[in-house]
């Protein structure tokens, strides 16, 4: 029988990534990780592209997963579970297991965006019943805070950094939820962990799903965002507040935002507590501030148009 | 926790203790404050389970019971998302030793 979605029934069930995994206090992804394996009531077998949530959870001898786990190498965690389904389904034709399991991939930006993309797609393409789920924090936060494609515009980071020449990372974010949603896949999804309810029922709708699943989940980064180690939550709330980080759906190419903000809020309220934007409030960076808002009305305005006219966010 | 030598390891770093991170306790990773919880101004709403990122809150039931300082690594966000009892936090961040 499937759990009720309250956090009181869901604290009843085991957690499946035990404490003693050595992400940072206040990190935003075991929070993410803890709540997918929550929504899910059928057995899971789960990769790790490399990353900050593979390193940290798995050091050495001593692993804080407790499902099957398997990492590869940084650019093929979509083509190695890829590999580990074909042999369920190989398996489960030969008669020698009969459990209903499902396959979810975890990646950070880094892993999915850029290093891993070739294989996400193909694994899309292949159409292997996977879910695989990205962890955007905006950058290569574990090995100190490279710039990715995730990156959002105006960003401080080691490689992009903040100067007299240049304000921070010059390009805008790729947007990869929509690419992902132009493979024309059944379900893509964006979440954050503050909407811990749409999260958890936008992994429970896809792990019920067949075929090849996409979901992008933003992750704060109390390290490289610059922030304090409590704000995790409040800064993703923020995120979704301000429609920087919209929470919507792509199911069979139909388009719906399932979260809309009763008031939108100025960017600058997300972007404040970030010492990675902190250049941006100077003077004479100004425009860049109007720039990043302009690009996240349009972001959000084009998202609205794709939901009322019912098509894949990929085709506008 | 003792550490492995290169000759304990299974071939391939294989790991067959699900979950044996728990030997390794990063409540000593706290630096300067550490959540204490009031039991009067709890609602109950498991806010603080379903945020803490080190699984560091007991759960008894479904409801809260306290903390396991043997993994909390003090970030305080269980102590920032706490709605309270009518604007009383039912958890507040203390200084270590107090």
């Amino acid at each position: 029988m499937a759990t009720p979605l309250t956090l009181k029934e869901l604290s009843k069930k085991d957690l499946l990534l035990t404490s003693g995994h050595r992400m940072c206090a206040g990190c935003g992804a075991p929070i993410i990780v803890k709540m997918v394996l929550l929504a899910s009531d059928y057995p899971l077998v789960a990769a790790n592209a490399t990353g900050c949530l593979e390193v940290s959870t798995c050091i050495s001898d001593y692993t804080a997963w407790k499902i099957p786990w398997i990492h590869n190498a940084f650019e093929n965690a979509a083509a190695t579970l890829s590999g580990v389904e074909t042999m369920y389904r190989s398996l489960k034709k030969q008669g020698k297991i009969d459990k209903d399991i499902k396959f979810i991939a975890f990646g950070g930006d880094g892993g999915t965006y850029d290093i891993g993309l070739q294989s996400l797609s193909g694994a899309m393409e292949r159409g292997h019943d996977m879910l695989y789920i990205c962890y955007d924090n905006g950058a290569y936060m574990n090995t100190g805070i490279q710039r990715s494609s995730a990156t959002p515009y105006g960003a401080d980071t080691t490689t992009c950094p903040a100067g007299s020449v240049i304000h921070g990372k010059p390009q805008p974010r790729k947007n990869l939820t929509k690419i992902m949603a132009a493979h024309d896949i059944p379900y893509t999804a964006q979440a954050s962990p503050s909407h811990w309810l749409d999260l958890v029922k936008k992994v429970k709708k896809a792990l019920d799903i067949k075929g090849p699943k996409f979901m992008n989940i933003l992750s704060p980064c109390n390290r490289g965002w610059r922030s304090k180690t409590n704000d995790a939550i409040q800064l993703s709330r923020l995120a979704v507040e301000t429609c920087c980080w919209p929470l919507y759906e792509v199911e069979n190419g139909v388009t719906k935002v399932t979260f809309k903000p009763k008031e939108k809020k100025p960017l600058v309220e997300f972007l404040k507590p970030q010492g990675r934007f902190k250049h941006l409030f100077a003077p004479e960076n100004e425009n860049m501030l109007k720039n990043f808002q302009e690009m996240v009305d349009k972001e959000w305005a084009s998202l609205l148009k794709s939901a009322e006219g019912g098509r894949a966010s990929g085709t506008e | 926790m003792k550490l492995k030598g290169w000759k304990d390891v299974n071939p391939g770093a294989v790991c067959t203790e699900a979950g044996s991170a728990l030997q390794f306790k990063t409540g000593s990773w706290r630096a300067a404050y550490r959540p204490r919880w009031i039991e009067e101004n709890c609602i109950q709403c498991l806010f603080c389970w379903a945020y803490c990122p080190d699984m560091a809150v007991n759960v008894k039931d479904g409801k809260m019971t306290g903390f396991n300082y043997d993994y909390c690594k003090g970030c305080g966000i269980c102590a920032l998302e706490c709605p309270g009892k009518k604007g009383n936090k039912a958890i507040v961040m203390e200084e270590e030793g107090k």
